[in-house]
């Protein structure tokens, strides 16, 4: 009798709750065709958003979000690289090249009401400019280090001197930004987010300025985690770390078209297969990062993938300070014949991948047809290794865990085949697989103790310097050399204001690279982003800039 | 049974051991011969043993008659896997079950991989049985012979056993995994490390169960030293639930191993094929090959439940109370 | 039973102890040294100077360890490496869905295991009785992330009866007070929110409730099995009592005892699965996060988790032995 009844209790308990559940789906499903489905989209990204602020940002997820809600004066054409108007209607360099005059759209507000000016732009400016203590560290404003080079006040004495000089208003709706020179990046590089203007009330009201703790230890400001506050179709509206969704919904007071949807929540799952069936059992609607093996099974069953026009790089990185053998070029040049990159690149990536003949995609001005290519062969490899005297050589190799990269999907599958193709030329390899946070950046772009390492960069911008100047422009731990005639023809290229001559010295110098093999380039990968069924009105961005604002859902 | 002759002390001593052996050995010989009675008639533990036995020659012979190398990326060279499109040949006449994501042929790779997994099981249980019939061993016999210090000892190495288990045995596992790093042995001692407190907590039973049996009593009584009673004469009668108990412990050690693999704490060079790796490897490919996961699974799944079918038998075969 | 239960606790105490001290040593053998485990890679040369600080690095061990367990007592127990949290609000933000997770997994292992068990050796023998124990034999021997793969592969992918991922429907806007959705829906009367969270709980509940169902069965069987054999039992259909009667005062209470003592064991079978089963179903509770921790290689999380589990643990353990006590009143003076 007692045991019987706590059973007979549970059981109906049960079968109460499944009724409940069953009920209160398919009610839901009635009423919500109506509402919550058709203007709320959930995207499934593979990572958290580290902050919000996209000044401190440097990583995909946070730039994603922050594309949204915040607008640059200049903005790439959707889904290409070419510099159009953003919140700056148009702009004119004077005679030196040095100063940009830019004249601001009108009527535009801030999320929090305020108005969008010549003042804001100028706060916004001058506070990266002036940025002081942690705001300085490399990792919170990597990208105003990458492109301005340094602050008002350099308190690390390494840094150079800062690019950018003064911002002036003109009037309510003309501002002039000075620079200290003419230069490659300049207007091109403020289409990142990373200058995107920010609301000057909130700034102060919030102290977004305000970063504490330490350099591995970074405590951003409430005006990063919670206060975002910019001009763009969408305002933030809530973050849940431990459900790891982001919530952002339509700004009605946009100055142009009005977003479609009412809601987008960013969700993130790490795990790509669960990304998969979440995307086919309609938990989200839509993902970034498709894995190639299923970008045609989706496009099968009806999903839009859209594919993103290759604006990457993968290369196999070499290191001259490693094994010393990597100083002599024709060990180098072997393992670049050793490579059977074509086989790689027609087995395990995307359609539409193709093997790199430099370290630059080939939509990009600046790439050059005539570089020396390196065909695949073994006997030519095995050749130049014995004139090199590097018969029995043996290298480290290092290797990406748990990471996808829009230009590597899969760097364990890619690390094995190519160690395969340097064995079948003689060389042994030692694998070192490292995981991607923090171990692997550090152990292969800082010190000398690695010989080959993968690794690859997606293009910020349209400008060959944000490729091949990044990685060869001047001495980097990465690749361990000195050149000094290729770092003077590096700077002498980023100081021409004339577009043709530049072009024609970034096809020099992709020459001279192709000459000088400081790595092997693999391959250009076009990743894709895969949106539900009824999604329609999102373009995709060789950045990664897709615009939400023109989602929709078409029954 | 004859009983050894003679007069004198040592020979009264091991006539009376013999006496009381024979009491248990007279039940031990009919248990160990009524075990493997029961355990012929049983189907389950038939086929447990027919699955293990294939399984052991698949692993011990297969890699010599395996049609093709298990690093050779011919798909690949031959350009007829493409996995970044999305196509990996399946099941073919010249490879028995397609290729893997990689060019590699699968059949090849499972065989090979036999071996591996049945070498990491084997030495994952063998770790934990050695730590853990040391421990509980000593403890046992130090509680049942030792007196008020043996109880002490007993005590403390209990603890130790009661730490090892107070945590789940993933976190245990992922626990000694950090220490050590990604490889193949980091995960035959962690696994190892897991199944220790089972052991030490079995022979520490069994031992102590026989401490108060009546030949043990006399024995000592007599003046024969705790230590010869205890390996001599206890071990040996402990021995059959350390068996039973291995061969269970075995098939829960081939899942495990795998469960770390998937969580990215083994090796992830896949060069040396190992049922676990590939099943996490082939995550990505579930939805073009799903085959490629189902492979290895099944050979897991088979594996273990071979394992623990014959466990099970052996442990209702040796188990007086069931005899109906 | 008062006595029973401080003896009880006061045994705890040494086995944490050696935890602590376990975990302590943990600590400073992982790669690295103490600082980067706590700092992750990038930690520059001030942090690195502060946390040898407040660890005490350079004082001997034994005053290190002080403070160790200082801290622990104080609970606390470090900041995430990834999150830039603390850990104890990592923890309590995620526990909860654990625990619901658990919860169903256990209201399925018993619901369906119990009464499965109890059939099996009342008809023993019969196809019921085999496919049971075959079924629980397999139950054991299949990984838990291929099973949570293949039930979100058929029935949430393909046939789309059950959601694949999460705790809650992202669109669908819950208020949440206590983190348990389940309970917060009911508390908030959203009952759509309630029960789309008990729809989430089902697969990933299946795919965890799999060994503790597989366990129940069979020990419910062979104990059942034990129980009809007894003389009580006999004694009692010699006197008449049908048999249902029989069963439901005797059979079936002796039966359950050694179900309620291995809920411990059970436990730390649920908490091993729930980090694969989160995983797979990336489910936000405790289970997944360590899962990332591993990834990220998050130290303070991994530890300050272990303690905590081990902790509640033992509790678990505790109140199953007094339950267990309750139960079988042969048990009580131990």
């Amino acid at each position: 009798m007692r045991a019987a009844r706590p059973k007979a209790a549970i059981a109906v308990i049960a079968v109460a709750a499944l009724a409940v559940a069953g009920c209160a789906e398919s009610e839901r499903d009635n009423e919500g065709s109506g509402q919550s489905a058709k203007d709320t989209l959930v995207f499934g990204t593979a990572g958290d958003p580290k902050v919000l602020d996209p000044s401190l940002a440097s990583d995909g997820e946070s730039l994603r979000v922050a594309r949204q809600i915040f607008e640059t004066l200049v903005r790439p054409e959707e889904g290409g690289t070419k510099v159009t108007p953003g919140l700056a209607e148009s702009w004119t360099p004077d005679a030196t090249g040095a100063v940009w005059t830019f004249k601001l759209r009108s009527g535009v507000k801030f999320h929090d009401g305020t108005d969008f000016n010549a003042e804001a732009v100028c706060v916004n400016f001058n506070r990266w400019y002036n940025s002081t203590g942690l705001m300085q560290s490399a990792d919170v404003t990597a990208y105003w280090q990458d492109v301005m080079g340094g602050f008002a006040k350099n308190e690390n004495p390494e840094l150079p001197p800062s690019l950018f000089k003064s911002c002036t208003v003109k009037d309510s709706t003309t501002v002039d930004l000075a620079f200290a020179q003419a230069s490659s990046k300049v207007p091109a590089a403020l289409m990142l987010p990373s200058f995107s203007i920010h609301s000057p009330k909130a700034l102060q009201e919030f102290d977004a300025s305000n970063i504490t703790g330490t350099a591995d230890d970074i405590k951003y400001p409430s005006y990063a985690m919670e206060h975002p506050t910019g001009t763009g179709p969408f305002k933030f509206k809530a973050w849940n770390v431990a459900d790891k969704t982001l919530t952002i919904e339509r700004n009605e007071d946009y100055w142009g078209t009005k977003a479609k949807l009412k809601t987008l929540v960013f969700r993130t799952i790490s795990d790509e297969n669960a990304r998969k069936q979440a995307l086919r059992s309609g938990d989200i609607q839509g993902y970034d990062l498709v894995g190639p093996p299923d970008v045609e099974p989706l496009k099968s069953e009806g999903f839009n993938v859209l594919t993103r026009p290759a604006f990457n790089i993968l290369y196999l990185a070499i290191n001259q300070k490693g094994n010393p053998k990597l100083a002599d070029p024709k060990v180098r040049q072997a393992i670049a014949y050793a490579l059977n990159r074509k086989a790689l690149v027609d087995s395990k990536l995307p359609p539409g991948a193709e093997v790199a003949t430099q370290f630059l995609p080939s939509t990009v001005e600046g790439w050059n047809d005539q570089v020396t290519k390196y065909d695949y062969s073994v006997e030519k490899a095995k050749q130049l290794l014995a004139e090199a005297g590097a018969s029995n050589l043996t290298l480290r190799f290092h290797y990406p865990t748990e990471v996808t990269r829009p230009y590597m999907p899969n760097p364990k599958d890619i690390y094995e085949l190519l160690s395969a193709d340097l064995k079948a030329a003689g060389i042994t390899v030692e694998g070192i697989p490292l995981k991607w946070t923090p171990d692997y950046l550090n152990a292969t772009t800082s010190g000398n103790k690695h010989d080959l390492h993968l690794l690859g960069w997606t293009g910020d911008y349209g400008d060959a310097y944000n490729f091949i100047g990044t990685f060869f422009a001047r001495q980097k731990d990465e690749w361990g050399f000195n050149n000094p005639a290729l770092f003077e023809k590096f700077a002498k290229a980023d100081g021409t204001a004339d577009a043709a001559t530049r072009t024609a010295l970034y096809k020099e110098l992709n020459a001279d690279i192709m000459n000088f093999v400081p790595g092997v380039p693999i391959s250009h990968s076009p990743p894709a982003i895969v949106l539900g069924k009824d999604v329609t009105g999102v373009k995709a961005s060789p950045l990664t800039d897709e615009r939400f604002a023109t989602a929709e859902f078409k029954s | 049974m004859t009983l050894a002759p003679g007069r004198g002390k040592k020979v009264k001593l091991d006539r009376l051991a013999e006496l009381s052996a024979v009491r248990d050995d007279e039940r031990g010989v009919s248990l160990w011969r009524e075990a493997m009675r029961r355990l012929r008639r049983n189907p389950a533990a038939i086929v447990g043993a027919v699955i293990l036995v294939l399984f052991v020659l698949v692993a011990v012979v297969g890699p010599f008659f395996v049609p093709y190398g298990t690093t050779d990326t011919m798909g690949i060279r031959e350009g007829v896997v493409k996995s970044g499109q999305g196509i990996i040949p399946g099941p073919s006449a010249d490879h028995w079950l397609g290729y893997d994501h990689q060019g590699r042929d699968e059949f090849s790779r499972l065989v090979v991989g036999a071996r591996q997994t049945l070498i990491v099981g084997i030495v994952s249980t063998l770790i934990g049985l050695t730590i853990g019939v040391f421990l509980g061993g000593l403890a046992g016999a130090a509680a049942g012979l030792g007196g008020r210090w043996g109880r002490a000892l007993d005590n403390v190495l209990m603890r130790i056993v009661d730490m090892m288990l107070s945590l789940p045995s993933l976190l245990l596992a992922v626990s000694v995994a950090a220490l050590l790093g990604p490889s193949i042995v980091t995960v035959m001692i962690a696994v190892g490390v897991v199944s220790v407190p089972i052991f030490a907590r079995l022979l520490r039973g069994s031992m102590i169960a026989q401490a108060n049996r009546d030949y043990v009593l006399a024995a000592s009584s007599l003046g024969v030293r705790g230590s010869k009673i205890a390996i001599s004469h206890i071990l040996p009668n402990s021995l059959a639930p350390v068996i039973v108990q291995a061969t269970l412990t075995l098939a829960t050690a081939i899942i495990e191993v795998a469960a770390l693999s998937f969580l990215g704490l083994g090796n992830p060079d896949s060069a040396v094929p190992e049922w676990g790796l590939m099943l996490a490897d082939a995550q990505p490919y579930l939805g073009i090959r799903p085959g490629l996961a189902i492979y290895p699974a099944v050979g897991i799944i088979i594996t273990a439940l071979g394992f623990t079918l014959l466990g099970e038998a052996m442990r209702e075969a040796l188990d007086p109370k069931l005899r109906r | 039973m008062f006595r029973f239960i401080v003896r009880r606790l006061l045994q705890l105490v040494p086995t944490l102890f050696g935890l602590s001290i376990l975990l302590f040593i943990w600590l400073h053998r992982l790669p690295g040294g103490p600082e980067t485990a706590l700092l992750g890679e990038r930690g520059t040369p001030e942090s690195r100077a502060a946390i040898r600080e407040s660890l005490g690095l350079d004082e001997p061990l034994p005053f290190q360890y002080g403070r160790f367990v200082k801290r622990l007592i104080q609970l606390d127990l470090g900041t995430s490496i990834s999150t830039k949290r603390e850990v104890t609000t990592e923890f309590l933000q995620r526990f909860p869905g654990t625990v619901e997770l658990t919860i169903m997994a256990m209201v399925i292992a018993i619901g369906v295991g119990i009464p499965l068990g109890y059939l099996a050796a009342r008809r023993r023998g019969s196809l019921l009785d085999q496919a049971s124990v075959g079924g629980s034999l397999l139950g054991t021997c299949v990984p838990i992330f291929f099973l949570a793969y293949v039930l979100k592969a058929i029935f949430a992918e393909n046939l789309g009866w059950f959601p694949t991922i999460g705790r809650q429907d992202a669109s669908i806007e819950a208020t949440h007070i206590t983190n348990f959705f389940v309970l917060d829906g009911i508390l908030t009367r959203e009952w759509d929110a309630a029960a789309d969270a008990i729809w989430h709980l089902i697969l990933p509940g299946i795919a965890l409730a799999s060994i503790p169902l597989a366990i129940i069965v069979r020990i419910t069987r062979a104990s059942v099995l034990e129980v009809l054999g007894e003389d009580f039992v006999r004694t009692a259909e010699a006197k008449g009592l049908t048999e249902r009667t029989v069963r439901r005062r005797h059979v079936l209470r002796n039966a359950m005892l050694p179900v309620a003592t291995s809920i411990g064991l059970l436990t730390g079978l649920l908490l091993s699965g729930a980090v694969l089963t989160e995983t797979v179903f990336a489910f936000s509770g405790i289970g997944a996060f360590i899962r990332d921790a591993i990834s990220n290689l998050d130290y303070p999380v991994l530890m300050g988790f272990i303690m905590i589990i081990a902790v509640i643990f033992a509790l678990v353990n505790l109140l199953v032995d007094v339950s267990y006590s309750l139960i079988d009143p042969r048990v009580r003076v131990r």
